[in-house]
């Protein structure tokens, strides 16, 4: 494409040059013609002369150029050509990175204090496990303390959470309970997972003995041990779950990929259909899901439809519940006092819609009655102090979330405090910024 | 903002339904001129916003409607949830980050890149961290993928239950990964001291307060897995494991650990929460499989679906769905229009990739009668996507995990699409 665009130029270029040389040529006859001097005759013959020796000369140097053009056109080809034998010969195609089996020299040696402390998995034989121990009876306290806002004071799982305790001998029901007790084949993914990654929204935070006693609770709750049982780094080990038989490995290859590699039917594959089972029956689909509504007709029936005529509600972009600007009050505060509220979320939520989760919700809560969230089960220390008629003041919420169990004896808050005064400052700033 | 209602699709298909079946916009011919073209609109004469007015581009407003959604009534807290791909209004196969849905345990953190470390240790030469810029000094590869949470389709194991492909089928999302080859970093520190490789595990550890954590068959780690940083060109988002996760193609999504903080090799399965009473797939007797990592073949139609119902009159019409296999290669997908008492072959978007969503269609004509939408799809090792009924057969209901069947959507004479099941 670039080659003959060029070679037209080349063209171009030549061309004016000849016709102003014939033009010359013709001026200079009638000059002849119209007898002038002699001298004017030679002054112009030897001006024909140059103008003819210049063509040539343009002649020459445009033939060369023509010359240049073909050689790069074909240079231009030979280059295509080498890039399309490359492409098909994957030559310079890298998809996968080169192998190296040597080093990169790359990162360092890892501390044995820095494994110490990231590599605390414990296997199924045991071995990671800390030396500790404890019973079941001082897990029924911890339990109470740090587990049952969530798992519920029998492990019995309070909402949405899950339950931890019975549900023996319903794994071939419709609806099986899969409770440690029940299902969970080894002991130590209790302990492990316990001591890694609860309590929720404090994870990484129980004691070596605290996790065994935790353990050893959930197991009593499961009436798999007596209340004085004590469980430690020696006895671990002999210990069987319930459901340790309970588990095959992956048997899809042999079960049913050996049946389902298979030429499909595409053709009368089966002699008549009927719909035996509707979405729309069980209504479950969150509301902005653009779903269609139904009447209410029978699954035996042939399905008639109606489209809703509600507009699917609004993603609002802005309104989100942030907290709301207020000239009095620090923004860097409010927005460490929104950092801090990390540690809440877990069992909180605050702004607008804020609903109530393990803990109640917190708008509006400096001026707000002790204990008076609707719809929430307060433990037996708010609900006193709500008859008490005591009223959340910063200088209540402060003391509370430094030292919750001593300031609020008894409540179900698993949270143990925040030590750091500004954290205190901040996240009293931050939840006085929410009204009601 | 509240000012003006979106015109919807289901307005729209309101509309439609109420003129019953008369050419709406866009028809072969028109009596007056259209007042779009006849009459200079504003767009047309006032200038628009200029450069920078978001520096990072968002979707226009009227695409709000195409964003991941949560079914509260799942899980006890969004924490430790999961929500949905909006599949059904996305064509093509990936994913932009930004609706890719998103599971956590504990909640997505924020973790710099400064203060990422990641460790190998166990049975290996010498124990090493990594710091994030280590990790980009390795040789990287470009990789697409799906992410298929294990539980994808899972609610619909006892019945049709939720009236859309975004409910469905939207645990799954599909990103061109960059990342350094597992086996590289292994190799780094060495596997000398692992001995016989052949049975031993890679555990693999988050860096949030869950730390999930799975063990991957060593002979997997060697094979295709990545340590991914970036997901579609740019930085992984928070929600999927900001500064590194785990890729690991093919397998549940359980095992692509975020915020990955350690790799430790061992001579045993952890048998860790997630590995033994979560994503094992209990039978009808009570018994349970477990280590089912692989993600079988499976499809969906995405359009028509519930929330994507036909808006237009008889005629064209565009069938379009996707596909994706765990086992490698998408090779066909069939599309029954009768409830799967026939079927015709839908046309492959482009060659399937491995391990990565295929996009179908089948460019038809709707004679405006009622269907039953239904595809199928079968991948490299010859497997076809088997029905719910072949799928209870084998594993009764209680599975939870690991639902591959055959999807029906049922559209009537309106073009409005249901979640069915049929016989």
């Amino acid at each position: 494409m670039g080659s003959s665009r060029m070679s037209k130029s080349l063209n171009q270029l030549v061309l004016p040059i000849a016709g102003g040389t014939a033009l010359a040529i013709s001026a200079a006859l009638l000059v002849a013609n119209l007898d002038y001097g002699q001298n004017q005759i030679e002054s112009l013959e030897r001006r024909v002369e140059q103008v003819s020796l210049q063509a040539e000369d343009a002649s020459k140097r445009a033939s060369e150029e023509a010359q240049v053009v073909t050689e790069l056109r074909a240079k231009i080809e030979e280059i295509q050509t080498s890039a399309k034998e490359q492409m098909a010969s994957g030559e310079n195609l890298r998809e996968y990175a080169p192998r190296n089996d040597g080093k990169f020299g790359l990162g360092r040696e890892a501390v044995s204090e820095e494994i110490a402390a990231w590599d605390v998995d414990v296997l199924p034989d045991g071995r990671g496990l800390p030396e500790g121990r404890g019973d079941a009876y001082t897990g029924e306290e911890v339990f109470a303390d740090k587990c049952a806002s969530c798992h519920g004071d029998f492990a019995e799982g309070v909402d949405n959470w899950p339950v931890l305790a019975g549900g023996f001998d319903t794994l071939a029901d419709k609806d099986p309970v899969k409770t440690v007790g029940s299902y969970w084949p080894y002991l130590s993914t209790v302990w492990d997972y316990v001591h890694r990654s609860m309590p929720f929204g404090e994870a990484q935070t129980l004691t070596a003995d605290e996790t065994y006693a935790i353990v050893a609770y959930i197991l009593y709750s499961n009436d798999l041990v007596d209340d004085d049982f004590e469980l430690s780094h020696e006895n671990f080990a002999d210990f069987e779950m319930h459901n340790r038989d309970g588990f095959v490995v992956d048997d899809r290859p042999e079960l049913e990929y050996a049946k389902w590699r298979t030429e499909p039917c595409m053709e009368n594959c089966k002699p008549s259909v009927e719909i035996t089972m509707r979405a729309t029956f069980l209504d479950v689909t969150p509301e902005d899901g653009g779903e269609s509504v139904m009447n209410h007709a029978t699954a035996q029936d042939t399905p008639t439809f109606v489209a809703t005529a509600a507009a699917p509600e609004a993603v609002e972009g802005d309104a989100d519940g942030g907290p709301a600007s207020s000239p009095a009050i620090d923004p860097a505060l409010l927005t460490s006092g929104e950092k801090v509220f990390k540690k809440c979320k877990a069992c909180h939520a605050v702004g607008e819609g804020a609903k109530n989760k393990s803990g109640p919700q917190l708008n509006g809560l400096i001026g707000r009655q002790m204990g008076s969230v609707a719809g929430f089960k307060y433990s037996k220390v708010f609900v006193a102090a709500h008859g008490e008629g005591r009223v959340w003041d910063e200088a209540a919420l402060v003391e509370f979330l430094a030292k919750p169990k001593s300031y609020m004896k008894g409540t179900k808050m698993a949270f143990s405090g925040l030590k750091k005064e500004d954290d205190l400052a901040a996240i009293t700033a931050y939840l006085k910024s929410f009204g009601e | 903002m509240g000012s003006k209602k979106v015109t919807s699709r289901r307005n729209f298909l309101k509309g439609s339904v109420a003129i019953a079946g008369a050419s709406v916009a866009g028809a072969a011919s028109a009596n007056s001129a259209d007042p779009l073209i006849a009459d200079v609109q504003d767009w047309a004469s006032i200038t628009g916003v200029g450069v920078d007015e978001t520096p990072y581009g968002l979707p226009i407003s009227f695409e709000k409607d195409v964003v991941r959604r949560n079914v509260e009534w799942l899980t006890a807290s969004p924490i430790s949830s999961i929500n949905f791909t909006p599949i059904h209004a996305l064509d093509g196969t990936i994913t932009p980050q930004g609706c890719a849905f998103e599971r956590h345990h504990s909640g997505a953190i924020e973790l710099r890149k400064e203060d990422y470390r990641l460790m190998i240790n166990g049975l290996v030469d010498t124990p090493l961290v990594f710091t994030y810029s280590d990790l980009e000094r390795f040789p990287r590869e470009n990789h697409v993928y799906f992410c298929e949470c294990a539980a994808n389709t899972g609610m619909e194991w006892a019945g049709a239950q939720l009236n859309g492909a975004q409910f469905t089928h939207g645990m799954i999302h599909n990103m061109e990964y960059t990342g350094v080859p597992l086996r590289t970093l292994l190799n780094e520190a060495g596997l000398g001291a692992a001995g016989d490789l052949k049975d031993k595990w890679v555990y693999v550890e988050g860096a949030d307060a869950s730390s999930n954590g799975r063990s991957i068959p060593m002979e997997k780690a060697l094979d295709d897995v990545l340590v991914a940083f970036k997901a579609n060109g740019e930085a992984l988002r928070m929600e999927h494991g900001y500064p590194v996760r785990l890729v690991v193609p093919g397998w549940e999504g359980n095992m692509w650990v975020k915020w990955l903080r350690r790799i430790e090799v061992s001579d045993a399965a952890v048998e860790s929460r997630e590995e033994t009473s979560k994503y094992t797939d209990v039978y009808e007797d009570g018994t349970a499989r477990k280590w089912t990592w692989v993600m079988d073949a499976k499809s969906v139609i995405t359009s028509p679906s519930p929330q994507m119902p036909i808006d237009h009159s008889t005629g064209p019409m565009v069938i379009s769905g996707l596909a994706w296999s765990g086992h490698g290669k998408i090779t066909r997908v069939d599309v029954s229009r009768d409830g799967g008492i026939t079927w015709e072959a839908a046309r492959l978007g482009k060659q399937g990739d491995t391990k990565a969503l295929t996009r179908f269609y089948l460019d038809t004509e709707w004679d405006g009668k009622a269907m039953l939408l239904q595809s199928r799809a079968m991948d490299e090792t010859g497997y076809v996507q088997p029905t719910k009924q072949q799928l209870r057969e084998m594993r009764g209901e209680n599975s939870v995990y690991h639902n591959n069947c055959i999807q029906t959507w049922f559209v009537d004479e309106n073009g409005v699409v249901e979640n069915v099941e049929v016989s």
